[in-house]
């Protein structure tokens, strides 16, 4: 009842073009929005901030970097992990070594940084598809994560090898408490989620989908599988390389390699696998799923007031958890996504059944 | 660097000719010394027995694959060895004989792809899409919509083309063929797998869009009433070797070709 496009016509093909052709869309998630901005902070405890809002948001960004990649231009990548460590680290060494750098440039700087690799990374993309090319990019995470713990100069020669950021500040205001760094992670998710989306439906994410569908066909309509391909790896690192910065700075403080591992790369693949593949709101919802479930299965006993202990709670998680990835999979193959565009499809006609 | 326009070259002028080409892979030859022209404006079929190598034919013109020996030159130009890229920037469109459409997009989108070079602004400006990039992208988008109205698919512009039947199917890859302004057009057995309605159809718009855009069409079909009807000249190939070429009347009753289709009493 209250979802329905009827009546809404398009009068030019800018409307018909738009992200939200539809007007209740466009109002929730301008709401949306406004809520993360201004409702969020007036009521959000430290918890919510370190453990929910920013791990969730930052993955996201991830994630999207990710599905850029795999969901829309269909190369699979297991080296998300080692491209975020790009970033982090490029991150941390402009930071150190010119520490007056503005703290968008600095970010904007590890996103780069980790373009240029993730295009270097991507070069065999051009000779290999499906597996072996995420065996190829599996190879790039493990020679990251050796540079970054074995090259001392990446750390600064720190004898721990882990490595800290100092104080953030941007434009002179401090980003110290979690609700600064929440609104400076949400604005960064918000505007490059936006490029992200136009990059998707204009050009070049057409010919990220055309290289994805039927390269054969993509090359006689004149995409050259080398940009497309090369295009898709860089824009999709410079997002996770941004990521991986962001979770340095923002979410961890210090760190070490082992932060950025291989686990760190499945972790986002299953994001944007259970999310949907070639979808933004995928990307979103997959990191939520990840990053939320855990935390929620844990508290669940205490909840519902069945006592526990903490070794069998953590147990229990990890099996409820991957019970539920394979449900989810099982349920709808092409992610949460699609279950939800089939509950607004569903939502147009309620409440009568056609 | 790009050919020269076709305006260039007046109509029943060679827009392309195919001279000596042999093609083989390993011991098994495709084609044969073949050679023929096509000229602007015509429509050109190439039929033959399955395996004559009339498809192989259309990946040599097309750049899919480098042919041993012999040349072909497009609008004046002659080349021996090429990227399909090439041949699309410098004006060949092509659809296959089985449907090789972007599964995952619309309608709309598969066609709009189909106008990736003709679209210039750099990702920093679709990134922004405000200005000259929008402008763009609207722009592209009448042409398109231009193509939908000719094709008379609006209704499924915005359909996932995977759900389309496959007539219709055959005609959004047509449509982004036609998105590219190709000089030539190259259509692999357009009607392969129709019935008679959607044939007709199909027949339609080929005359419409050589007689309306004027494009040169070349055509491999087995439907020889269509061959016959639509087409201004004919070439007929038989095991990787051209055994006719004249307008359709004349191959009719050209005896190579009956003895190629009907087999010859030994």
């Amino acid at each position: 009842m209250l979802y329905r496009e009827a009546g809404q016509f398009k009068t030019s093909y800018q409307a018909d073009q738009a992200i939200f052709p539809i007007a209740q869309d466009r109002w929730f998630v301008w709401g949306l929005v406004a809520f993360g901005f201004l409702v969020l902070p007036l009521f959000a405890d430290q918890y919510l901030y370190t453990e929910v809002l920013i791990p969730v948001l930052i993955l996201s960004l991830a994630a999207i970097g990710l599905n850029i990649l795999t969901g829309y231009c269909g190369q699979l990548s297991l080296g998300t992990g080692g491209f975020m460590a790009v970033g982090a680290y490029a991150a941390y060494n402009l930071a150190l070594r010119l520490p007056e750098t503005n703290l968008i440039v600095v970010f904007l700087f590890a996103g780069l940084m980790a373009m240029a690799v993730g295009v270097l990374f991507g070069i065999p993309s051009l000779r290999i598809k499906g597996f072996y090319l995420a065996v190829a990019t599996l190879a790039s995470q493990f020679f990251l994560e050796w540079a970054f713990a074995r090259v001392k100069w990446f750390t600064n020669y720190a004898p721990s090898g882990s490595v800290a950021v100092g104080k953030l500040e941007l434009f002179g205001m401090p980003i110290q408490t979690p609700m600064e760094k929440y609104l400076f992670v949400l604005a960064i998710v918000v505007v490059m989620t936006l490029a992200a989306k136009n990059l998707i439906r204009g050009r070049l994410g057409r010919m990220w989908m055309a290289t994805r569908d039927m390269d054969i066909a993509a090359e006689i309509i004149g995409i050259r599988p080398l940009y497309a391909k090369l295009s898709a790896f860089a824009v999709s690192s410079f997002f996770i390389g941004v990521s991986g910065a962001l979770w340095a700075f923002l979410r961890l403080g210090s760190w070490e390699p082992l932060a950025f591992d291989i686990n760190r790369s499945f972790q986002i693949l299953f994001m944007v696998i259970i999310g949907g593949l070639g979808s933004l709101l995928g990307s979103f919802l997959g990191a939520a799923f990840i990053v939320l479930m855990p935390i929620f299965l844990n508290q669940l006993p205490g909840i519902l007031g069945i006592p526990m202990s903490t070794a069998l709670i953590s147990h229990l998680e990890f099996m409820v958890f991957g019970a539920m990835i394979v449900f989810f999979l099982i349920v709808e193959p092409h992610g949460l996504a699609r279950l939800w565009a089939i509950a607004k499809e569903k939502l147009r006609l309620w409440p009568f059944p056609y | 660097m790009r050919a020269p326009a076709a305006s260039d070259i007046a109509a029943g002028e060679v827009l392309l000719s195919v001279e000596d080409v042999t093609l083989s892979f390993g011991g098994v030859v495709a084609l044969r010394d073949v050679s023929f022209d096509i000229k602007k404006g015509e429509i050109r079929a190439i039929i033959g027995p399955n395996g004559a190598g009339k498809t192989s034919m259309l990946n040599v013109i097309n750049g899919f694959y480098q042919p041993q020996k012999g040349s072909i030159s497009f609008k004046g130009e002659t080349r021996t060895k090429m990227r399909p890229y090439d041949a699309a920037d410098g004006g060949i469109a092509r659809t296959f004989q089985n449907v090789a459409l972007f599964k995952g997009m619309s309608a709309l989108d598969n066609i709009l792809a189909g106008r990736t070079l003709k679209m210039k602004r750099g990702w920093f400006w679709q990134m922004l899409r405000i200005g000259p990039a929008l402008t763009e992208e609207i722009e592209h988008r009448k042409r398109v919509e231009e193509i939908i109205d000719f094709l008379e698919i609006q209704a499924i512009r915005k359909v996932p083309v995977a759900r389309l039947p496959y007539g219709l199917q055959k005609r959004v890859e047509l449509g982004r063929a036609l998105a590219m302004e190709p000089d030539l057009l190259l259509l692999d057995e357009p009607m392969a797998g129709m019935n008679l309605e959607e044939k007709e159809d199909m027949s339609r718009f080929i005359i419409d869009v050589n007689d309306h855009y004027g494009t040169t069409i070349a055509l491999i079909e087995h439907d020889m009433g269509v061959v016959m009807d639509l087409s201004d000249r004919v070439v007929v190939l038989d095991h990787g070797v051209k055994i006719a070429d004249a307008t359709p009347d004349e191959v009719k009753k050209d005896q190579a070709v009956i003895d190629a289709y009907l087999g010859v009493a030994h």
